[in-house]
């Protein structure tokens, strides 16, 4: 008998660790499919930030009373269970950030100092904005050129077109590992070997693959990467940029503040070291708290049990939307991608289907999901974009797709 | 010509009649497809209101004392929504249009519209005609 994940991890015990599942929004049992936005938040994570705030509540790295030295060890076993969790070597590898976007403009920033007119940056054509903005930034401040990595109609980069545009010209490589508007995995370990192979570097954006795999950033022997807690079941604010701890030390600092010196007279400031030179500032304390145990929260779940499970709702999903006629889903085919569906019904605008599928107490996400370029490439405005984690149901697949119909028919 | 505030009163009594959402949108998607069509030629990226998720065209002209508006969208809930305010707006002078509120929307039951982080540009059409009144009222004075 086949295995299916129902087996292995209850979704009700699961559903009731988040306390907002069972709200109601406008008037209907709240069928949440936003999740490629953001990620709800279980009591063990709520109950984390609550506890910081209620019992240990101090600035870090800094204190030597008692309560300093609380805040202080959380933080840091906080930044083990992210190294441990993405495999890094060095905990120091690991920068708490506010975000990804936080996390690639500190690499861009620091680059600055790196490129030259002459050199040449990729960039896959699936990126958000986030991944395309800082480098046209840093494109204009040096005058490298920026070159995109095309995609085709599947959803797919052009790996073979990837490999003829490097030369010794390319410096930097940016690619996300999960396409945030239509959840395609992104060959990263065959990209990461061909990048190296030039001698260039490469960043991978991982915000929307970090909710449904693990990345083992030594064995992807990736350069750089990056990922926001608040998709992966912690809070907003947080994440992480690692970044192989060589080209760290080389990298420049990014912001000027407290914590990241070591000494500071008005003639000459020095940097402290890893990880501190690149976080300035009081950073979120009680986020960064939270982001450990919103990791723990999922491994304990385990992340072949969340796959598995995302990828049963995933297919059920695409099959019962497909009998819809004038569906059109974007993008790759199931198995070549994570837990999302974008889609459009022909005739309807996806602004339309949001907002009557909102008055039906369904969450889904609309509009160009900050990736233009890819939107431009379907000659579409918009798609509406479904997006699953592990305590969602069939049940709840069911009332969307009833929603859709319902929706469709007041439409057209 | 209705005052803009009897032609409120008029669709705040309409809207009444509806007994819920599904309703109330039924008849905004109804409105939607039977906006008069905006002159192909006003289309254009000058007449589109920023902010919006869909695209929203509006183009005014001044008969006489009074403004006329025409405006389209690819998204058939906001044409609804515009062809509202054009019922409005319509055919009023610019001062009218300059000091009308726009309370009516919220007892319409429409209020989660006017939410300026909506992005579906209810506000910015607002602020658009607005604007239209504004420039064509100073272009006759001066």
């Amino acid at each position: 008998m086949q295995t299916t994940s129902k087996q292995l991890f209850n979704v009700e015990a699961i559903r009731a660790d988040f306390p907002i599942l069972n709200r109601k929004v406008n008037g209907q049992p709240l069928v949440y499919f936003d999740n490629a936005a953001t990620s709800q938040t279980p009591q063990q994570v709520i109950d984390c930030i609550v506890d910081y705030y209620s019992n240990y509540n101090a600035n870090i790295h800094r204190g030597v009373h008692s309560l300093s030295q609380i805040a202080t060890d959380a933080y840091e076993k906080a930044r083990q269970k992210v190294q441990q969790h993405f495999n890094a070597k060095h905990a120091h590898e690991i920068i708490l950030t506010s975000g990804t976007t936080h996390s690639i403009n500190l690499v861009a920033n620091g680059y600055a100092k790196f490129i030259t007119e002459e050199d040449e940056i990729l960039v896959s054509a699936m990126e958000h904005h986030s991944n395309i903005v800082p480098w046209q930034m840093l494109c204009e401040k040096t005058g490298a050129k920026l070159k995109v990595i095309p995609m085709n109609e599947n959803g797919m980069l052009e790996i073979d077109q990837f490999e003829a545009m490097l030369t010794n010209k390319t410096k930097l490589v940016f690619v996300n590992h999960v396409s945030n508007a239509l959840g395609s995995i992104n060959p990263i370990k065959h990209i990461i070997a061909k990048t190296h192979e030039v001698g260039a570097k490469i960043l991978v954006d991982g915000a929307q693959a970090a909710p449904h795999l693990k990345a083992d950033v030594q064995d992807l022997d990736v350069d750089y990467y990056t990922v926001s807690a608040h998709k992966i079941c912690g809070p907003t604010g947080v994440g992480m940029l690692y970044g192989k701890e060589a080209l760290l030390e080389e990298l420049p600092p990014y912001q000027g503040g407290g914590e990241m010196i070591a000494e500071v007279t008005f003639e000459k400031t020095t940097y402290a070291g890893l990880p501190h030179k690149f976080e300035a500032g009081t950073p979120n304390i009680a986020g960064g708290i939270a982001f450990g145990e919103a990791l723990d929260y999922m491994n304990t779940i385990g992340f072949d049990v969340i796959a598995a499970y995302e990828h049963e709702l995933l297919d059920y999903a695409t099959a019962q939307l497909n009998t819809i006629e004038g569906v059109r889903i974007f993008g790759a085919k199931p198995e070549q991608k994570t837990a999302v569906i974008s889609f459009n019904i022909e005739g309807i605008h996806p602004y339309d289907m949001g907002t009557l599928l909102d008055k039906m107490g369904i969450a889904v996400r609309t509009g160009h999901h900050c990736a233009q370029p890819i939107m431009n490439f379907y000659k579409i405005p918009g798609t509406v974009r479904a997006s699953f984690s592990f305590y969602n149901t069939k049940t709840e697949i069911d009332r969307f797709v009833e929603g859709v119909k319902k929706a469709k028919s007041m439409l057209l | 010509m209705s005052s803009i505030q009897d032609t409120q009163a008029e669709i705040i009594d309409e809207f009444s009649m509806f007994d819920d959402w599904m309703q109330r949108y039924e008849y905004m998607i109804e409105l939607g497809k039977s906006l008069p069509l905006i002159d192909e030629k006003y289309k254009t990226e000058d007449n589109i209101i920023k902010g919006c998720q869909s695209r929203v065209w509006v183009h005014a002209e001044k008969n006489d004392k009074n403004l006329e508006f025409t405006a389209d969208s690819d998204a058939v809930i906001t044409k609804g929504i515009i062809a509202i305010l054009i019922r409005v707006f319509s055919g009023q002078t610019p001062e009218d249009i300059m000091q009308a509120d726009t309370k009516f929307i919220d007892e319409i039951g429409l209020k989660e519209h006017l939410s300026p982080t909506r992005a579906n540009g209810l506000v910015s059409m607002i602020k658009q005609i607005k604007m239209y009144a504004i420039a064509l009222n100073s272009s006759q004075n001066s």
